[in-house]
This record gives C-alpha cells, structure tokens and sequence, in this order.
C-alpha cells in the first residue's frame, strides 16, 4: 500500500512537470490553434541547452534557466514568424507537418552535435532524498515540481492579471473578435509561441536531470503530451493542468501494480475511455460551426 | 393535420432564454412567415427543428411523428430541408456538384451507379435553370456572387425534394431585383406542392408572400394569423418597438 | 483538334506511356539497385493514393496511418509463421487478408476517433499509432517484441529478386488508384468532399457524414496495411520501430501535400518526387544525422512555397495561361 502512496505521490511530482509543457502546449493551440507536434523536441532542445551551458560553465542545472528560457523565447519568436506566420490557407494540417518538420530538422541537429548517446544532467540532488513518513522522496522530483508550481504560477499571473495576458485570451476566445478590436493578433501569436518555448526550456531542465535522453526522445514526449491536451481539453490550460497529474499518478500507480512495460499503456487506455464518454476532453468545449 | 407540430419547446443557453415554451404548428401548402425583433430565437427554432441542437424541452412532430432527437440528415430524409442565414454552399465543387451532393437515397447503388446519377445531374440543370443559375454549373461555389450562392443553397436543398422548406432570412444581403425573382420562385414552388416556413426581417417581404405569420418575441409567440392580422396586432407594434 | 481535345489526348496519351514504363520497368533497368528504388517508390505511390482516399477527400489528416502499415505487416508476418506457408508466389496470395484484418482495425478505431473533430482527430490518430507501436514491442510472444518478427524467405535470387515485390506493389498501387477514380467519380467521393468543405452542412443535406467518414477511413487503412504486408515480405525481417515508425506515416503525408490534397494525380507525381529524393538522401547522408535536417529543409521548401501542391498550382497556372491566350488572341483566321 505504502508503494501505491509513494507511486501516487510520485505521480503529482512529475505530472507537474507534464502540466508545464503540456500547458505551453495548449496555450500554443488555443491561441494559433495549431497542434505543435515538435513540442517534445523543443523540451529536448531545451535539456540539451542546459546540458551544453553546465558543460561549458558549469553551473547548476536549474541555473541554467536563467539563460536558456530567454533564449528559447527569442527563438520561438522567430520560429513562429519565419515558419507559421506564412501559413494561411489549411492551416491547422499544414502547421502540423511545419512543426513536424522542425522536429525533425531539430532532431538532426541535436544528433549531429551531441551524436546519438544518451546524456543526462547531473545535479547534487539527483540521487539523495528525504524520508517522509515511511517512503522517501527524491529531492529532484520536489525542485522540478516547485519550479513548475512557479513558472505556472508566473503564467497563470501574465494572462489573468496583465494587459497583454488578456489580449493573449481574448484571441484564444475569438481571434477575428480580438483583431477587431485592436489587438495585434500576430505579435500575440509570436508571444505565446515564445512563452510555450520558454515553458518548454524549463520542463526540459527536469525531464533532463530525471531522465536519460537523446535527440530522438521528443517522441515518446510528445505522444504523452499530446494525449495530455487532447484528455484536458485542447486549448484549456486548466485542462492540461489537470490531465497530466492524472496520467502521471495512474501511469506510476499502474508502473508499480501492474508492471512497468504496461505502465505507458494506461495513458492511452485512459484516453479512449474519457473521449467516449467526452469527445471534447476533460474541459474543452463541444464545438458545432456556426449556425 | 399540421405539417409541422411544435409544442412547449424550450432551450436556454447558460443564463440565456432562448426559446421559452414555443407552440405553433405550419399548415401544409402555406408559406408561413416567422417574424420578430432580433434575439427572438427565431433561428434557435430552426435549429431545434433540424436536429442541429437538443432542445431542453418540447416535442417535434413532423407529418405526425415525432422527430425530436433525430440528426440532421436524418431529418433531411424525411422531406424537411432548411437554408441557413448566410448562405452556405461547398465552395470548392462547381455550382452542379453541389447540387448532386444532397442524398436522397442511401444504399449503395444509390450512390455508386451511373445510372442514378445521369438522372440526377439532369433534374440538378433543371433546377439550376429554374433558378436562373445554369451559366454558373461549372463554376466553383467559392467563386460565386452572394446573390447566386443564396440561389444555388435553395435549389440543392430542392434536390431531395422535401415538403417543408425552413428558409433563414431568405431576403438577407439581397438586392431588389432579385429579391423578387426570389419571392416569385418560392410561390412557383409553393404552387407545385412545397411548404414554406420562413424567418424574415424584411416585413414587405413577409407581408407579400406570406399567407401565415406567427411573430416570435423573446422566444414565445404573441401573435399569428395573416399578415394583415398580425399587422396591426397592438402587442406586436409593443414588441417591435418596446425591444 | 480543338486545344481541349488536344490536351485530353496529351492526358491520356501520357498516362498509357507511364504505364507502359512501369509496367515494364523491370526489364529496362534490371539492376538490383534500380528496382529497389522502384519497389520503395511504388510503394510510396500507393500508400500516398491511399491517404489522400481519407486525408484528401474527407479532410481528417491522420497522421496514425504508420500503425495501419505496421500492422498489415505483423498481420502477414504472422498469418504466414501460423499457416507455414512455403516462401515463393503463395504469400502474396495471401496479402488481402492482411488488407481484411487492417479494415477490422480501422473499423474500431475509426468509430473510435471519427467522434472527434479536426484537431483532436489528428491526435488521436497519432496516439493510435503510439499505442500500436507499444503493443508490437510489449506483446512479445506474439510479435517477437523488440526482437523483431521474421518473413519467410524466397527461393528466387540474384537480379530477378526484387521483381515479384515490385509487381505486387505495382499492384496494389493500381488498385489504390482505381479505387481511387471509383470513389472521386461517385456520390460518394461528392459526398466526401462535401464533408471536407462544411460538415455540418453536408448533414443538413442528408449526408450521412459518421458513415462515410468511416468507410473512407476503412477503405484507406486497408490499402495502406496490405501494402504494408507486401513491405514485411519484401525486408524479410520487420521490427516495432521501424514499420510502425512514424516517418512512413508523415512521409506519405507529405507527398500527398506536395503532389495536391484530393486530387488522383498528386499523390502519385508526390511519390514519384519525393521517394527517390528521400532514399538518395539517406543513401548519401544517412550515416550522419544531417539526413533529418536535410528531410526537414526539403519539407519546409514545399510546404512554405507549394502550400496547394503541384497539380493545383499547375492547373491554375494553366487556366490562368489559357484565359489570357482566349482574351489576347482574335478569332482565329484560315491563312
């Protein structure tokens, strides 16, 4: 029973890691209404960032946020602009393939640097932990969730209590409605690409120090965040919030109880079930075209 | 028997009112006007009627079997076509494609033999030359003026042949002249055997072709019968005015 | 002749010449190499005209179409290990009932994912396919896990080796495209586009939209799991990752987008591009991960600059050609 407690309590840890990039990644299709589908590269870019800035100067980890997050920023911007800005027409199938395409030109790129092998980051708490209780908690796993818990809470602050936060809602609501009344829907959308990039930057910091990765582990990322958002409610940051802990503590739950192998599988057995009974996910909205 | 039965229907969306206990029924061979100032839920009606939304409350009957519950193409089956408030046709097939799209026959000859098909593309050239439109069967929907794609939506509706058209605001965005080859077209129609049931905010419109008017306001009806009836009804020069 | 005489005779005259070329292709380039890169490229005609059947028609972009290939593959891996079929000519017989069981699938997750819309379509489709990929690794006393599943072998050998696989794609492809014209030339192709134009108009005019949405589905899936069938016996050896791999998936996507979405000739003209590209790439470059990066860039090419595709960008650029030729030229006169 302890190790059904201590899965669960695991499970809330690291689904606040998935709820961060899973939130960048909602936020990106609510406001652009695309499907990302490079989101798990862009987390991968952002560990190896780290992994190449602690490398180089050796500072800790989570320090290098400080840098990495401002640079994935930047670089969402101009990812945005040069790549999904130009697609007008079929655009939720065409910036499917586009992000696609930046995965995997990502991919190569990461491989051609840092090769194949996997790495990971190193930080003094990797391995140590405390006792709560009867189980013990790895300190890594409680920093990523409070760093999590902070850079939502950060984002949750920027789109309900700032000017610009509103306009970043107001075109997830409507985005003619929002052009009509002003708002640069264009620099809205570079910026939320930003900030998902930016969330990512700092989901990758965690993903690296708790997991072995390579260039090619943006796919089994993405495959869970995908199903995260989709059981959340496409578009609702509230949602993904709320799926990933969901996933996260029944896949650890079912690592333990069942298997691990099988563990991978409940995230998509639990998808089917909720979308049978809600095709629109946990907190999305049943959308009929205009009538 | 009435065509068309409605009794005690009702929908709200969220804090919203939309239709509040709404009765009224549409005699077979009429062309009934159902009119009202904006926010009425005279759409939300057509809505409710087509399948396209679940109402709260409410029977539907149809030919006097209830049709509450049923899809939207279900209920096309069943000889009830509707038009929407602003025209909406296929815009990448041509003028004739979408008229051959409406299914009226499902099974697979229907829909794979040529036979079948020969016979249709025929019927849809009529149709298109009824409407004044048969110079356009080649061009792409998307292509096509907004007066010609209101007149292309009609007769692709036609095609199944229903016996109750729900038309929303048929005179919306329409010039004059053709506004009344319109009115002229829907009494042709009327004549060979079709129904009417109408939203309108074009009340010379309404008042010209209309041989039934139900008027609608803040989800109920307040008053019916002819125009000249519903015309000078005091409650309704009050809804009109007071809303 | 007329100029549209003229050009319909240029179509139809074109189209027996390719045929004739593939037709015979195997005699007038026998070399090993040559047919590999025909049996890849056949392939990849077919698995595009098979995609566009649901992505091009209906307008559901699934991107889970590798699980259908992958499992048409394990299907004939395992149909052919269970029955103890002899290698040779027999195990093609045997290719459509790995086509039937793929319908199955597609049958259950179709009325599965078709609840959904647009994007959330998308998505389920890839998780399907994840989903596939985990069974095929975790189901290791059915197909071998990780270890792979093994075909049988065939007698034949040298030269001649790829030419029975390259017909059976060839095949396959033919079918594809003449299911293809059926569906394009029916009311239900009508009733398919209409769905990608306004679904929920197509429902006001009695389209039964869940149903044709889902034999569309079937109909692509199918296609796609017995050309994946043919693929298994062809590579003798099949492993998770690489037939479920979710490049095939988004590679006949692509040539789909490239060639034109909905139309019968893009996906072929996509295939015929983009996997001779695609092989000379990892050919050249696939030692070095660059091979992506270079995959990645061609992509962005023709999605930023061809967003249409070829065949609709050609046709427009002709009909524009032609009604300034109609305008400019006078009645033409006897000289």
């Amino acid at each position: 029973m302890t190790l059904v407690l201590e899965a669960a309590i695991l499970g809330v840890l690291t689904g606040g890691v998935y709820a961060l990039m899973a939130s960048g990644l909602t936020l990106i299709f609510g406001v652009m209404r695309i499907i990302n589908v490079g989101h798990g590269a862009l987390v991968v870019l952002g560990a190896y960032l780290s992994f190449a800035v602690t490398r180089s100067i050796g500072i800790d980890p989570f320090l290098t946020l400080f840098i990495t997050m401002p640079v994935m920023f930047l670089l969402g911007l101009v990812l945005q602009t040069v790549f999904i800005r130009p697609l007008k027409t079929d655009r939720e199938a065409l910036s499917v393939l586009v992000t696609y395409a930046l995965a995997l030109g990502i991919e190569g790129i990461l491989g051609y640097i840092f090769t194949t092998n996997y790495v990971q980051l190193k930080g003094w708490y990797e391995t140590t932990s405390f006792p709560v209780g009867s189980f013990r908690i790895a300190y890594v796993y409680v920093f990523g969730f409070v760093l999590c818990l902070a850079i939502l809470g950060a984002m949750f602050f920027v789109l309900y209590r700032t000017t610009f936060g509103s306009s970043i809602r107001a075109t997830m609501l409507n985005r003619t409605a929002a052009q009509l009344v002003g708002i640069d829907v264009d620099r809205v959308s570079a910026v939320a690409f930003g900030i998902g990039m930016a969330t990512a930057a700092a989901g990758g910091v965690v993903f690296g120090i708790t997991t072995a990765f390579n260039p090619g582990s943006h796919y089994d990322l993405i495959s869970r965040l995908l199903t995260i958002i989709v059981l959340g409610g496409l578009g609702s940051m509230r949602g993904a919030i709320v799926a990933a802990l969901i996933m996260l503590v029944s896949e650890d739950i079912t690592s333990v109880v069942v298997s691990p192998v099988w563990a991978s599988f409940v995230f998509f057995v639990i998808l089917v079930v909720v979308l049978l009974v809600r095709p629109q996910g946990l907190y999305g909205v049943r959308v009929r075209d205009r009538l | 028997m009435s065509l068309l039965q409605i009794d005690g229907l009702s929908k709200r969306f969220g804090g919203v009112v939309a239709v509040d206990d709404c009765s009224l029924s549409v005699q077979p061979g009429s062309i009934t006007g159902l009119i009202g100032p904006n926010g009425s839920g005279k759409t939300t009606v057509f809505n409710l009627v087509t399948g396209f939304i679940p109402s709260d409350k409410g029977a539907v009957s149809y030919k006097g079997h209830a049709i509450g519950g049923l899809g939207p193409d279900r209920i096309y089956a069943l000889g009830i076509g509707r038009t929407f408030q602003l025209a909406r046709i296929f815009p990448r097939l041509t003028a004739l494609e979408n008229m051959l799209v409406p299914v009226r026959r499902k099974g697979l000859r229907a829909l794979f033999s040529g036979a079948s098909w020969g016979h249709e593309r025929t019927r849809a050239l009529e149709m298109l030359e009824f409407l004044d439109i048969s110079h356009v069967a080649g061009t792409l929907g998307g292509a096509l003026s907004y007066g010609q794609r209101k007149l292309l939506e009609l007769g692709a509706v036609l095609m199944a042949e229903p016996d109750l058209v729900l038309l929303d605001e048929p005179a919306g965005g329409v010039n004059p002249a053709l506004l009344e080859r319109i009115a002229d077209r829907i009494r042709r129609l009327n004549e060979r055997g079709i129904t009417f049931l109408l939203v309108e905010h074009n009340m010379s419109f309404v008042m010209n072709l209309c041989t039934e008017v139900v008027v609608l306001h803040r989800g109920r009806p307040i008053a019916t019968g002819s125009p000249e009836v519903v015309r000078a009804d005091p409650a309704v020069l009050d809804a009109y005015l007071g809303a | 002749m007329s100029p549209v005489a003229r050009l319909n005779v240029l179509k139809v005259g074109g189209l027996l010449l390719v045929f004739a070329v593939a037709l015979a292709l195997p005699a007038l380039a026998p070399d090993p190499a040559t047919t590999n890169i025909a049996v890849f490229t056949m392939m990849y005609v077919g698995l595009a005209t098979a995609w566009n059947i649901m992505g091009g028609y209906t307008g559901y972009i699934s991107l889970g179409h590798a699980g259908f290939f992958g499992f048409g593959s394990y299907c004939l891996g395992l149909l052919l290990a269970h029955l103890g079929t002899a290698a040779g000519y027999a195990p093609f017989m045997l290719v459509p009932l790995a086509g039937l069981a793929t319908a199955i699938l597609a049958f259950a997750v179709g009325w599965f994912a078709l609840r959904t819309r647009a994007a959330t379509f998308v998505i389920v489709t890839i998780a399907f396919m994840f989903m596939l990929q985990l069974l095929a690794e975790n189901l290791v006393g059915l197909t071998g896990g990780g270890g792979g599943l093994s075909f049988p072998v065939p007698p034949w050998s040298g030269d001649y080796f790829n030419t029975p696989y390259y017909y059976a794609m060839l095949v396959l492809a033919l079918v594809g495209l003449g299911t293809s014209w059926l569906i394009r030339h029916s009311k239900f192709g009508l009733g398919l586009l209409a769905i990608r134009d306004d679904e929920d108009k197509a429902l006001a005019v009695g389209v039964p939209t869940p149903a044709f949405k889902l034999t569309a589905f079937i109909v692509s899936a199918a296609l796609v799991g017995m050309i994946g069938g043919v693929y298994g016996y062809y590579v003798t050896y099949i492993y998770p990752q690489f037939v479920v791999d979710p490049l095939i998936g988004i590679s006949m996507v692509l040539m789909v987008f490239l060639g034109g979405l909905g139309t019968i000739t893009g996906p072929v003209l996509g295939a015929l591009i983009l996997e001779p590209a695609q092989l000379w790439l990892a050919y050249n470059y696939g030692a070095s991960r660059l091979y992506l990066v270079l995959y990645a860039a061609v992509f962005l090419v023709v999605i930023l600059v061809l967003p249409r595709g070829i065949v609709p960008s050609a046709s427009d650029f002709l009909a524009r050609w032609r009604a300034k030729a109609a305008a400019s030229a006078p009645a033409a006169t006897r000289q």
